[in-house]
C-alpha cells in the first residue's frame, strides 16, 4: 500500500542522509519522506539534527552522503528555487522595508515584477503586517519580524515548504494564523515539513511525526502508528489494593503511580484480561482503561532517558 | 529564472539601496561642494597670493619700473606702490598690508619685511642694487659708457637648446592628475569597504541563508560587487565631471580636453581597479561575521591602497617617468591608481598602459576566483574568524 502511494503521489523524500562535523554526527542515515499534502512534524531536542537535515534538504549545507528527492528526482538548484524555506536563524536585510525585501525575495524565486508585488501585498495582508508594510525591517518587534519572515518563506507559492521552528515566537493568535496557513498549503498539495519543540501543536495539527536522536531517525509516522509501535498502556484504579500489588505481575512493567491509579505497560502478546483478574484479586476495581499517549509521552519512550 | 537575471536582480537591489540613502546623496554633495570650493580657492586666493605687493619710499621711488621687470625675470610678481611715509609703510608691513618697504638710495636699499623676505625678491633687489654700485664704478673709468656696458652684459646669457618643446601646460596637468590620483584612491577605497560591508552584513544578519537557498554564492557576490561598481562610476563620473565643468568655466583650467581626456581613463581604471579589489575585499568580509571585526580583517588591502596613493602623489610629483614610476604603474595592484596619474601627465607610453590593463586584467580573472572561492568557503560559517586556509578548503 505505501508503495503504490509513494508512486502515485509526489513526496519530498530524504534517503539516508548524513553529515558529520568533527566527530559530532549530526545526520546519520536519516530517511523519510513526506508527502505531498502533507503536513510532517519534526521533532527532536536540541542538537538532535533537524536543523541539519533541513539545510541539506535546501542545499545550503552539502549532505557527506545520502540524496534528497523531490517528485523522484534528486533535487538541483533549479527545483530548490521553487521551495520555501524558514531557516532557524532567521535574516533578513535590516535595512530593507517589508514591501521591498518580499518583493525582491520573491523576484529572486523567480517571479515577475507584477506578480511578486501581489503576492507580496497578499502576505502582507494574510499575516497582519499591513501597517507595516513601509516599515524598515530592524524597526520591527521580534514577533512582526518573524511574520515577515514567515512571509518570505511563502510569497514565492513554493511547491516544497521545509520551515525551521515557524511557531517560536509567535503569539497565540498568530500561531493560529499560521497552524491555519500550513493547512491551506497543504491542502493544496504543498508537502510541508516544519520542526517544533511543541508537540501539542504537532500531535494537534501533523499528519505525521518524525522523531530524531542524535542523528538518527528514531520513530516516524502518524501519531497513532507511533502509539501502535509503543505497546498498550493500562491504567487500573483499585482502591482496595496494596501498593505495589502489581509489581511482578507476568509481562508487564509499572511505569507509573498517580493518585491511587497504576499505570502498566503490557509486553506484546499479554492478556489485559489476565491483569484486571489481578486487580479484582485485591478488591473492587473502580477504573480500568487502555491509556492514549500523548505525542510528549510518545516522544519520551522513544528518545529515552538520555536526550 | 537564468543566473544573468539572478545577478541583475541582486545588482538592482543593491543600486536601489545605496542611491536611496541619505548618506550616498550627501556624501556626492559634500563631495561635489569641496570641488567647488577647492576650484575657487585656486581661482582667487592661491591667484591673489602670487603678487607681491612692495612698497616704495623716498629715494626708493625711482625703482617702481626697473622692479616689477627684474622680479618678472626671477618668476616674482610684483606690485609696487609709493609709500610717503616710510613710518607709515613700516605699520603696513606690520599688519600685513604690505609683503615689503624698501627705503633708501638705489645702491644701498634696505628692505623691512614681516619675517622673511622672498628669496627670489632678495636677488631682484639685489641685482638692482649691483647694477647701481656698478653703474658708479663704470662711471668712474672715462673711456667707457655705462650705459652701454650695462647693455651688453644684459644681453649676455646662455644659449638654451629644448629636447623638448616646452609644456606651459605641465602645472596644469599635473593638478588634474593629482587629482584624478585622490578620486580613484577614495573610490576605490569607499566602494571596495562598501563591498565587504555588504557581505559582512549578509552574513551577521543571516540573510544569506535564505539567499543560498535561491541563488549560488558566486551570483550574489557578482550581484554585489556589479551593483556597487555601478554606483561608485555614477558618482565618480558626477563629481569628475562637475570638476572639469567647474574648473573650465572659472579659468582655473585651459586643458579642458585633456582633463576630459584624463577622467575618461580614470573611470576605465575605476572599473579595473575597482574588480581588482572587490573581490579581494569580499573575501576578506567573508571571513567575520560582525560588523566590528571588519575593519581589523580589511586593514592589509586597505594598506595596499594607502600605499599606492602615496606612492602615486610622490612619484608622479617628482619622477612620473622614471623606471621606479614605469614599474611600480604595470602592476595590479598600483596600476589603477598610478597609471591615469601618468596618462594625465602624458608621460604614459601606449605600450605602458596596455601591459597594465592586461596585467590588471589577468589579476582580476585570478582573483574573481580565488575570492569567490574563499567567499563560498565561508559565507555560510558564522562565529569567530575564519582562518584563510579552512576557507579556502570550503
Amino acid at each position: 500500500m505505501l508503495e503504490i502511494d509513494a508512486l502515485e503521489i509526489d513526496a519530498l523524500e530524504i534517503d539516508g542522509v548524513c553529515k558529520r562535523y568533527g566527530d559530532v554526527a549530526a545526520c546519520d542515515q536519516v530517511s523519510f519522506q513526506v508527502r505531498a499534502g502533507e503536513l510532517f512534524g519534526f521533532v527532536g531536542g536540541n542538537g538532535a539534527g533537524k536543523t541539519t537535515t533541513m539545510r541539506v534538504v535546501l542545499g545550503v549545507v552539502a549532505a557527506d552522503a545520502g540524496e534528497v528527492r523531490w517528485a523522484g528526482a534528486p533535487l538541483d538548484h533549479a527545483t530548490r528555487r521553487r521551495f520555501g524555506y524558514l531557516p532557524e536563524e532567521r535574516g533578513l536585510y535590516p535595512r530593507m522595508r517589508v514591501l521591498d525585501q518580499l518583493v525582491y525575495l520573491a523576484e529572486l524565486h523567480g517571479f515577475g515584477v507584477n506578480q511578486a508585488h501581489r503576492a507580496a501585498e497578499d502576505w502582507i495582508a494574510r499575516l497582519g503586517l499591513r501597517e507595516h508594510r513601509d516599515a524598515e525591517v530592524q524597526r520591527l518587534s521580534l514577533g512582526n519580524q518573524q511574520r515577515v519572515q514567515l512571509a518570505a518563506a511563502l510569497v514565492h507559492d513554493p511547491e516544497v515548504l521545509v520551515l525551521d521552528e515557524p511557531f517560536s515566537g509567535l503569539d497565540p493568535l498568530a500561531v493560529d494564523v499560521l497552524a491555519a496557513v500550513l493547512r491551506e498549503r497543504a491542502g493544496a498539495g504543498v508537502p510541508v515539513l516544519f520542526s517544533s519543540h511543541q508537540l501539542d501543536l504537532v500531535e494537534r495539527l501533523c499528519d505525521r511525526v518524525g522523531i530524531i536522536q542524535r542523528g538518527r531517525m528514531v520513530a516516524c509516522g502518524t501519531v497513532d502508528e507511533l502509539r501502535a509501535g509503543s505497546g498498550t498502556t493500562v491504567v487500573v484504579h483499585a482502591p482496595g489494593a496494596a501498593p505495589g500489588w502489581a509489581d511482578g505481575l507476568a509481562g508487564t512493567t509499572v511505569v507509573g503511580v498517580h493518585n491511587g491509579r497504576v499505570r502498566l505497560r503490557l509486553a506484546d502478546g499479554v492478556d489485559d484480561q489476565a491483569v484486571l483478574a489481578a486487580a479484582l484479586a485485591t478488591g473492587p476495581v473502580r477504573e480500568f482503561s487502555h491509556h492514549r499517549p500523548s505525542l510528549v509521552e510518545l516522544y519520551r519512550d522513544a528518545v529515552g532517558d538520555g536526550s | 529564472m537564468t543566473a544573468r537575471r539572478a545577478v541583475w536582480l541582486i545588482a538592482r537591489r543593491e543600486l536601489h539601496a545605496r542611491l536611496r540613502t541619505r548618506s550616498f546623496l550627501i556624501g556626492t554633495a559634500v563631495s561635489v561642494a569641496v570641488l567647488i570650493g577647492f576650484v575657487l580657492l585656486q581661482s582667487t586666493v592661491f591667484g591673489a597670493a602670487n603678487v607681491t605687493r612692495v612698497g616704495l619710499s623716498g629715494q626708493a621711488t625711482v625703482l617702481s619700473g626697473s622692479l616689477g621687470e627684474e622680479a618678472r625675470t626671477r618668476g616674482v610678481d610684483v606690485r609696487a606702490s609709493t609709500v610717503r611715509d616710510p613710518v607709515a609703510g613700516e605699520a603696513m608691513v606690520a599688519d600685513g598690508d604690505l609683503d615689503a618697504l624698501v627705503t633708501g638710495p638705489p645702491a644701498a636699499l634696505r628692505v623691512v619685511v614681516g619675517d622673511t623676505l622672498d628669496e627670489n625678491l632678495r636677488r631682484a633687489l639685489n641685482a638692482l642694487v649691483q647694477q647701481e654700485v656698478l653703474r658708479a664704478q663704470l662711471a668712474a673709468v672715462e673711456e667707457l659708457d655705462p650705459d652701454q656696458v650695462l647693455a651688453t652684459v644684459a644681453d649676455a646669457g646662455v644659449d638654451v637648446r629644448s629636447l623638448h618643446a616646452p609644456d606651459a601646460q605641465r602645472d596644469q596637468r599635473l593638478a588634474v592628475a593629482l587629482v584624478i590620483v585622490a578620486l580613484l584612491y577614495l573610490s576605490l577605497l569607499l566602494y571596495g569597504t562598501m563591498v565587504a560591508q555588504g557581505v559582512v552584513e549578509e552574513k551577521s544578519s543571516r540573510v544569506v541563508e535564505i539567499l543560498l537557498a535561491t541563488v549560488r554564492p558566486w551570483q550574489l557576490l557578482l550581484g554585489k560587487v556589479i551593483g556597487l561598481g555601478l554606483v561608485g562610476l555614477a558618482q565618480l563620473a558626477v563629481i569628475g565631471a562637475v570638476g572639469v565643468v567647474l574648473a573650465t568655466a572659472t579659468e582655473v583650467l585651459t586643458i579642458p580636453g585633456a582633463a576630459l581626456g584624463t577622467l575618461v581613463w580614470g573611470l576605465f581604471w575605476y572599473l579595473l581597479g575597482y574588480l581588482f579589489y572587490a573581490s579581494v575585499f569580499a573575501a576578506a568580509g567573508s571571513l567575520v561575521s560582525r560588523q566590528e571585526e571588519t575593519q581589523a580583517v580589511l586593514l592589509p588591502v586597505t594598506s595596499v591602497l594607502v600605499l599606492a596613493f602615496v606612492l602615486g602623489l610622490g612619484l608622479l610629483t617628482r619622477s612620473p617617468n622614471g623606471t621606479a614610476t614605469a614599474v611600480l604603474s604595470v602592476l595590479p595592484p598600483f596600476a589603477p591608481i598610478l597609471m591615469p596619474g601618468r596618462i594625465a601627465l602624458a608621460e604614459a607610453p601606449a605600450g605602458q598602459i596596455a601591459l597594465a590593463a592586461a596585467l590588471t586584467l589577468a589579476a582580476v580573472a585570478l582573483l574573481a576566483r580565488l575570492g569567490g572561492r574563499i567567499y563560498a568557503g565561508a559565507i555560510l560559517r558564522t562565529g569567530p574568524r575564519i582562518p584563510l586556509r579552512e576557507a579556502l578548503r570550503g
